[in-house]
C-alpha cells in the first residue's frame, strides 16, 4: 500500500481490540505514525508490539480522565509532533432497559462514549489549528440513529457525536480540519458477540448484505477519511452497515 | 529584542493577515481588523505562545484592542 499518510501522526482511543484495533493497524499500514491506547498497561504494552512492525506506539489512557487526556497529547506532541489525526473510537456498554438502569449506567456511558471526544478534541485542537489541517474521526453507531430497546444511554451518546461533529465541523472547517463520523452497523466484536443469540439473528435479517461487517470495514472507512481523497467531506457520518440502516 | 508592541504588532498581522499600517494601538480586532470570534482565540493562543504565559478566558474577553494586549502582556509577563 502506497504510504499516504506518511508524517502524520495519529491518535487512536481504545485500540486493544475490535474495530479500534483494526483502525490503528490500517492508518498504521497507510504511513501514519499511529498512537494507540487502551486502558491498562498490558493492553497498551499489547498494541506497542502489533503495531511496531509500523513504527506505531501504544499508550495509557482513560478518556475519562480530562487531565490525563492533555498529558498523553502533549507528550505525543512532544516525542513525535503534533497529533494531525485523531480517531475516537473508545467506547463501552451498558445495556438496560430504561426502567431498570441506573443513572450510574447513563452517566458512565455518557462520559466514556460522549464527554471522551469533547475532551481529546478539544485536546489535539491547537496544534491541528496551528497547522492548518487535522482529521477528527469519531466512531459513532448505526443505534445512535435508530435507537435500540436497552441501549437509551449508547444510542445517546452516539447520536450526541454526531451533532457534535457537525458543529465542531462548521467551526473549524476554515482552518482546513475536517470533522467526520462513521456509523458501524452490526460488526463482528467482542461487543456484539456478547449479544444473544436470538437478537442476533434478528438483526442478521435487517442486513441486506446478509452478514456482519467486520472490524477492517470500518478501519478501511476512516482510512479513507483520513486520507487526502477525503479533503472535501466534513460533518459527515459514513454509513458503514451492510444496508441495515439507509438515511 | 524587539519590543512587547512590536511583538504583539507582529502575531497580529501573522494570524489576522492584515496590513502592518492597519494595526494601529486603538485598532479593535473584531471591529477594525475583521477578526472573527475564531480568529480571537488563535490570537490569544499565539501571544500565549510569544510570551510564554497563559492568559485565563475571561481575561482573553476583555482583550479587544492592540493596546489592551501590549498592556496585559506588559502587566503579567516579567521581561
Amino acid at each position: 500500500m502506497s504510504k499516504i499518510l506518511q508524517g502524520e501522526i495519529a491518535l487512536v482511543t481504545g485500540a486493544s481490540r475490535g474495530i479500534g484495533a483494526a483502525i490503528a493497524d490500517e492508518l498504521a499500514a497507510m504511513g501514519a505514525t499511529v498512537i494507540g491506547t487502551a486502558t491498562s498497561e498490558n493492553g497498551a504494552k499489547a498494541i506497542g508490539e502489533r503495531l511496531a512492525a509500523n513504527g506505531g506506539h501504544g499508550r495509557v489512557l482513560n478518556v475519562t480522565d480530562g487531565a490525563a487526556v492533555e498529558a498523553l497529547v502533549d507528550a505525543i506532541g512532544k516525542e513525535f509532533g503534533a497529533v494531525s489525526i485523531l480517531v475516537n473510537n473508545a467506547g463501552i456498554t451498558r445495556d438496560q432497559l430504561l426502567m431498570r438502569m441506573k443513572e450510574e449506567d447513563w452517566q458512565a456511558i455518557i462520559d466514556t462514549n460522549l464527554t471522551s471526544v469533547y475532551r481529546t478534541s478539544k485536546a489535539v485542537m491547537r496544534g491541528m489549528m496551528k497547522a492548518r489541517k487535522g482529521r477528527i474521526i469519531s466512531i459513532a453507531s448505526v443505534i445512535g440513529l435508530t435507537g435500540n430497546p436497552g441501549q437509551a444511554n449508547y444510542a445517546a451518546a452516539k447520536a450526541g457525536i454526531i451533532a457534535f461533529s457537525k458543529s465542531l465541523a462548521r467551526e473549524i472547517g476554515t482552518r482546513g480540519i475536517t470533522v467526520n463520523v462513521v456509523a458501524p452497523g452490526f460488526i463482528d466484536t467482542d461487543m456484539t458477540r456478547a449479544l444473544p443469540e436470538e437478537s442476533r439473528q434478528a438483526l442478521l435479517g435487517q442486513i441486506a448484505l446478509g452478514r456482519l461487517g467486520e472490524a477492517s470495514d470500518i478501519a478501511k472507512a476512516v482510512g479513507f477519511l483520513a486520507s487526502p481523497a477525503a479533503a472535501y467531506i466534513t460533518g459527515e457520518t459514513l454509513h458503514v452497515n451492510g444496508g441495515m440502516y439507509m438515511p | 529584542m524587539s519590543t512587547i508592541e512590536e511583538r504583539v504588532k507582529k502575531i497580529v498581522i501573522e494570524q489576522l493577515g492584515v496590513k502592518e499600517d492597519e494595526v494601529t494601538a486603538n485598532a479593535s480586532f473584531v471591529d477594525d481588523l475583521g477578526a472573527d470570534s475564531l480568529d480571537t482565540v488563535e490570537l490569544v493562543m499565539a501571544l500565549e505562545e510569544e510570551f510564554e504565559t497563559e492568559i485565563p478566558d475571561e481575561e482573553a474577553e476583555k482583550i479587544t484592542t492592540v493596546q489592551q494586549a501590549v498592556d496585559y502582556i506588559k502587566a503579567h509577563t516579567k521581561d
